[in-house]
């Protein structure tokens, strides 16, 4: 981190006596340049993590990140800021626990406080099917020298106090899993922690500049962008603009194996603490967190059936989300919500992200990222090294789009509802 | 909610019916073509804003299957089509 302006306890006591006039902005807001090594399209999480390992772990700083409005507007601000690893498959784990481990080192690498607070992920399991999923991940979990283990009917109880008494439950809480190490972070720190980090390396961040068509030379290779910003020359463009990578990539005639779905979230009046953990239920489709602000901000299942880019949600996803959650939490009955959001998730068919060249030369993607948040990180690294050497990184090697021809799938599911 | 106009039932709620993807030129177009050609088939969608025409089936109702056009961005629903 090489930031003139670093911030500490010190920089904020000296501050209040100068009336905190001397901090200066995070980020510079340049005038876009004519030519760059590396053009990054897409200014959230992913983008800038990218363009700040490119620039750290590469040496490579002549880089712009492109954003169509302003940073971290799009998924990055709109998700339930869930970090954990427990996934399914080998190459899974080791790349999301690689995430993991580089959110626990990443507020003193960025000094910026990333706000994360690693207080457990609890999945509570009321059928034998969810039993068997999560015994499964435990088990491949620790094989690698993960942590992840599975609670008695008991000890769930003891980590959630509040949950529906016995002789309530239409269906009674079998047992349930435990990741110690999962949590929360702050999801506009993450964006503006990583701005702010590539920004002191010379990447500029250029907002407001949508990109409107990608001109390529005699063989096919990305030789310039065309932005509502001016013009910009380079010989690699990478993109991370979630909703819209097929958007982007069909100016390069690309087509790509996504499918964008709807997912909603909603919040809560602010009450006082209940919950210290992450609530999981596999079985109900609904999972919560009780954020610093005494909200409790709850997800539910996708809308994984119809192709949507609707930033709402629907009534029928949000009352299935409400009865599984009253199911587990009766004394939230008469709790209002607040404000409810959607957005859309982008999967592969696999259910595993795309960190991968393409057909054509010097024109990469990074896509696929539902649930992409906890993967911040490990993409914004993983894809700097593929962008930096031309060859995946051996963390995401799995991820490049050949695997849809070789059917070589890395096939993935959610916890929130298990399908494997 | 969605509100669907089943062409036999009429109009019914969202939660009635499934939907079963993008319409495509029949399978058999694909398979006698290259690997390629197949797996476009099978994994490619046109996963855009604007109106897709879909299969749906109104599967808690009638059973019956038929095609309709839904705007991806704004939900809204043109009138069905039962000609498949």
């Amino acid at each position: 981190m090489r930031s003139d302006q670093r911030y500490s306890i010190f920089t904020l006591i000296g501050g209040a006596f100068r009336a905190h006039r001397h901090w200066k902005p995070a980020w510079r807001s340049p005038q876009p340049k004519t030519q760059y090594d590396v053009v990054i399209v897409g200014g959230g999480g992913h983008g800038l993590a990218t363009a700040y390992y490119l620039a750290k772990n590469h040496g490579i700083q002549n880089v712009a990140v492109v954003e169509k409005n302003w940073i971290g507007g799009g998924n990055s601000g709109r998700n339930t800021a869930v970090v954990r690893s427990n996934y399914l498959r080998d190459a899974s784990i080791r790349f999301f626990d690689k995430s993991l481990q580089l959110y626990e080192g990443l507020s003193q690498e960025l000094n910026y406080n990333i706000m994360l607070s690693q207080r457990s992920e609890v999945d509570v399991l009321l059928t034998t099917v969810s039993m068997r999923n999560m015994k499964r991940r435990s088990l491949n979990m620790n094989r690698l020298g993960i942590e992840f283990q599975m609670l008695t009917p008991d000890q769930v109880r003891q980590r959630i106090p509040i949950l529906a008494p016995m002789e309530n439950c239409r269906l009674p809480i079998l047992g349930g899993s435990v990741q110690e190490r999962a949590g929360i972070a702050r999801h506009d720190a993450i964006v503006w922690g990583y701005a702010r980090g590539a920004d002191s390396y010379g990447v500029d961040i250029i907002q407001n500049a949508e990109v409107t068509a990608i001109r390529r030379g005699d063989d096919g290779e990305v030789t310039e962008i065309e932005t509502s910003r001016g013009r910009i020359k380079t010989n690699k463009v990478a993109i991370a603009t979630g909703n819209e990578n097929a958007a982007v990539a069909s100016l390069v005639d690309l087509r790509l194996p996504l499918r964008c779905y709807n997912l909603q979230a909603f919040v809560s009046e602010p009450i006082k603490p209940v919950l210290d953990v992450v609530v999981n239920c596999p079985d109900l489709g609904v999972y919560l967190s009780h954020s610093d602000k005494g909200e409790l901000v709850i997800g539910g299942a996708t809308d994984a059936q119809q192709i949507s880019f609707r930033k709402g949600g629907k009534l029928p996803m949000l009352e299935d989300t409400i009865s599984g959650l009253l199911e587990l939490f009766p004394s939230f009955r008469r709790l209002k919500l607040m404000r409810q959001w959607g957005g859309a998730l982008e999967f592969a068919q696999d259910g595993s992200p795309i960190v991968s060249s393409t057909d054509v030369k010097g024109f990469y993607v990074s896509a696929g990222w539902w649930g992409g948040f906890k993967a911040i990180p490990a993409g914004g690294m993983t894809f700097a090294h593929l962008i930096a050497r031309d060859e995946p990184h051996p963390l995401a090697a799995g991820y490049g789009m050949e695997r849809f021809s070789t059917l070589n799938y890395l096939l993935e599911g959610g916890t929130t509802v298990p399908t494997d | 909610m969605l509100l669907i106009n089943c062409p036999w039932c009429g109009v019914r709620a969202e939660t009635e019916f499934r939907c079963a993807g993008q319409v495509k030129a029949p399978r058999s177009e694909y398979l006698d073509k290259s690997d390629t050609a197949w797996l476009e088939y099978l994994y490619r969608a046109d996963n855009r804003r604007g109106i897709l025409e879909e299969y749906w089936c109104h599967e808690k109702g009638c059973g019956e299957w038929f095609k309709l056009r839904r705007d991806t961005t704004t939900h809204e629903i043109m009138d069905g089509d039962t000609d498949s």
